[in-house]
């Protein structure tokens, strides 16, 4: 191809554009954000304004005040936008009737999506920052979006309570402190104000062992909002050694698919130094080694 | 109890994952015209209204009712809130038929709804509080391991909850007002992703916008139509998440608030009695599990009557008829649509999902871990 020459060329000149008063007059307001559309003789308005109409008459001169939104009426979709094009993301051009108009301008949306597009949808305009009285002043159309956003914001004192206190205190030690209420000799853990079943304390407060058995448990693999840690991992419930209900914890150390109903587990803790009052000081449960407790030992925990 | 109650209005909109079209109070009116329509009332006619939705944080509005009144044509009129987690559609209906059953009011209009499109249930069940241990499971994540249990328990065939997720479905087709329609093999719904072992993404419940509305009056006013649904029996009833011995399988809660219901029935054989029922069922392994909890099954052979396709339109004992919460789960609405649609079939209402000469339905919701239950039976009968 060498016996063919070639050579990059660029034609490029600023031309000057006499608007004439009608489009003059549209720009001019465009600079104060203001949009306006020009009267037809027969009485429409049109926006952007015309000097003659579709039927070769002049329009009027007069100028009426338009709200800045207007309603889609056809549209296409950009997914690349090239060098020229006013926004560097994917946008629609767009067709748009303003309000109380009887024409249409063609303009874009910034839509993020083609997904969010759609005719007969409202969208308002968008002035640019710095205005110069071109149609560029309107940087684009956005969609109007029938919601908003409702923001909450509560801020509480917590006050874990005598009981839960003594187990957070335990968890300090790197105890685990159960409660047992001694009519019904059943050791919660933590303790509570009342044992549902009697609605007595459980005021006898009892060491309970950091080995237990996982009764049964779920592998979780969905990422959700709020959510702490990266899935997959495996959330059980243990009844430890000594207690008459389960408590929920991680359970790790293993891979998941060894991970079985009845298996014994030890707490995992963190180093000494990084204990507080938590229960996060158990980084998670792991397999002891020792046989399955057999089904019949945990199914009333079920 | 000194009154007799009947349903002569229901109503309830198009559910979908979004209802962006409307505010919440449009979202309930539409609801609620509808019922009032189909009852050949107006708002002026309603004696007292009572409403229903999930916990605040999910929708991040404290006392819904006060700015919702206006919409339900509530001024100058009693109006009140129910609010007991997911099974709260049902004690609202509840607790609106109590209020003409007491004499109360003769003429009440019920509503519950939710937005959930406005806000995220998974958010507002996993809260960081301080001390306590982030539940870092999610709702299929709490739920998950009591059907592990169950499965175990019962030695389910483990295709159990995709039948039930297959059936729903195809029921879920044959509703126009359903947020699903999707028609679903067995092979599909078994080939979606794990979620929360052994929750499958197919057998999960959606998240909806939508409101469900109900009229519900005394004798006299019942003449209206030509078809109330008369309540026969209600019942609401609760225990702790968690105590040492709990059942979480088959809670003694949701066993009790059956035993009280079919008793006020007259029911002794709740299989042979009843003719269909819609029952809570947001993950598909609930279905088994409830038909146990509830005396339609043996303990330990639910399973088997979802695998024989016993709970399917057309077969013996038909069960979510209207497809359910797994096609349909606006939360706060769930618990009525579940009443309404009883309501429905015992009145000849409910269209392509009609059970051929259905007389007495249930209507069930739950709500919490498992541990807030509500019922009621209506009949074609008074």
């Amino acid at each position: 191809m060498s016996d063919f020459l070639s050579a990059p060329y660029v034609l490029e000149y600023t031309y000057t554009r006499s608007t004439g008063p009608v489009i003059a007059r549209f720009l001019e307001s465009l600079r104060y954000g203001v949009l306006e559309g020009v009267k037809t003789a027969d009485g429409r308005v049109l926006c952007p304004p015309l000097e003659y109409d579709e039927a070769g008459t002049a329009t009027t001169g007069e100028f009426v005040q338009l709200r800045p939104a207007g309603t889609v009426k056809s549209w296409t979709w950009v997914p690349k936008p090239r060098k020229g094009h006013p926004l560097d993301r994917p946008f629609a051009f767009a067709l748009i009737q303003i309000d109380g108009t009887d024409n249409a301008m063609v303009h874009l949306v910034d839509a993020e999506k083609p997904k969010r597009m759609k005719t007969g949808m409202r969208v308002r305009v968008r002035w640019a920052e710095e205005r110069n009285g071109t149609i560029r002043d309107i940087a684009c159309f956005e969609p109007v979006l029938p919601y908003l956003p409702g923001p909450v914001h509560l801020q509480y004192d917590v006050r874990p309570g005598q009981h839960y206190t003594a187990f957070l205190k335990g968890l300090e030690e790197g105890k685990l402190i159960g409660g047992c209420d001694p009519q019904s000799g059943k050791v919660y853990v933590p303790p509570r104000a009342a044992d549902p079943v009697t609605g007595d304390p459980t005021s006898e407060y009892v060491e309970v062992a950091d080995t237990g058995v996982l009764t049964t448990f779920t592998i979780i693999r969905i990422p959700f909002e709020g959510q702490k840690l990266k899935p997959p991992y495996c959330f059980g419930a243990i009844v430890l050694d000594g207690a008459d209900m389960p408590i929920y914890h991680l359970i790790s150390g293993v891979p998941y698919d060894q991970i079985r109903m009845g298996m014994r587990v030890k707490a995992k803790w963190k180093p000494r130094e990084q204990w507080e009052t938590s229960l996060e000081n158990i980084l998670y449960f792991e397999p002891t080694g020792e046989p399955d407790a057999p089904f019949e030992s945990y199914e009333e925990h079920l | 109890m000194a009154e007799q109650c009947a349903v002569i209005g229901i109503g309830q909109t198009k559910h979908r994952e979004s209802r962006r079209d409307v505010s919440m109070p449009g979202l309930i009116r539409i609801a609620a015209l509808q019922a009032l329509e189909d009852a050949d009332m107006a708002f002026e006619d309603v004696d007292a209204i009572v409403i229903g939705t999930a916990p605040d944080m999910f929708e991040g509005i404290m006392m819904p009712e006060l700015f919702l009144a206006d919409a339900l044509g509530a001024a100058g009129k009693p109006i009140f809130r129910v609010h007991t987690a997911g099974s709260v559609g049902g004690s609202t209906a509840v607790v609106a038929s109590h209020l003409v059953q007491a004499g109360v009011h003769e003429k009440v209009l019920t509503v519950a709804f939710e937005k959930q499109s406005e806000s995220n249930a998974m958010w507002a069940l996993s809260p960081a509080i301080p001390f306590q241990p982030q539940l870092v499971a999610g709702a299929g994540g709490y739920f998950a391991p009591l059907m592990r249990s169950y499965i175990r328990r019962a030695d389910a065939h483990p295709d159990t909850g995709c039948m039930v997720a297959v059936k729903d479905r195809a029921h879920g087709m044959l509703n126009p007002y359903a947020h699903l329609h999707l028609d679903q093999s067995l092979e599909e719904v078994k080939a979606a992703p794990m979620l929360w072992d052994p929750i499958r993404y197919s057998e999960t419940c959606p998240s909806s916008d939508g409101a469900v509305a109900m009229v519900l009056v005394d004798d006299k006013h019942a003449k209206r139509v030509k078809n109330p649904a008369w309540v026969r029996g209600t019942s609401v009833r609760t225990e702790r998440t968690f105590f040492a011995g709990r059942d979480q399988v088959n809670p003694r809660a949701g066993q009790q608030c059956a035993k009280d219901v079919y008793d006020q029935a007259g029911i002794t054989n709740p299989l042979s009695e009843i003719d269909c029922a819609e029952i809570y069922v947001p993950f598909s392994w609930f279905e088994p599990m409830w038909l146990e909890n509830l005396g339609f099954a043996e303990e330990g052979l639910g399973w088997k009557m979802t695998m024989e396709g016993q709970t399917k339109l057309g077969a013996n004992m038909p069960i979510n008829m209207s497809g359910g919460v797994m096609c349909t789960n606006p939360i706060g609405a769930s618990g009525m649509l579940r009443f309404a649609e009883a309501a429905r079939q015992v009145r000849g209402t409910a269209d392509k999902h009609q059970v051929d000469g259905a007389k007495v339905a249930v209507g069930h919701a739950y709500g919490g871990g498992s541990q807030f239950f509500a019922m009621w039976i209506v009949s074609s009968e008074r």
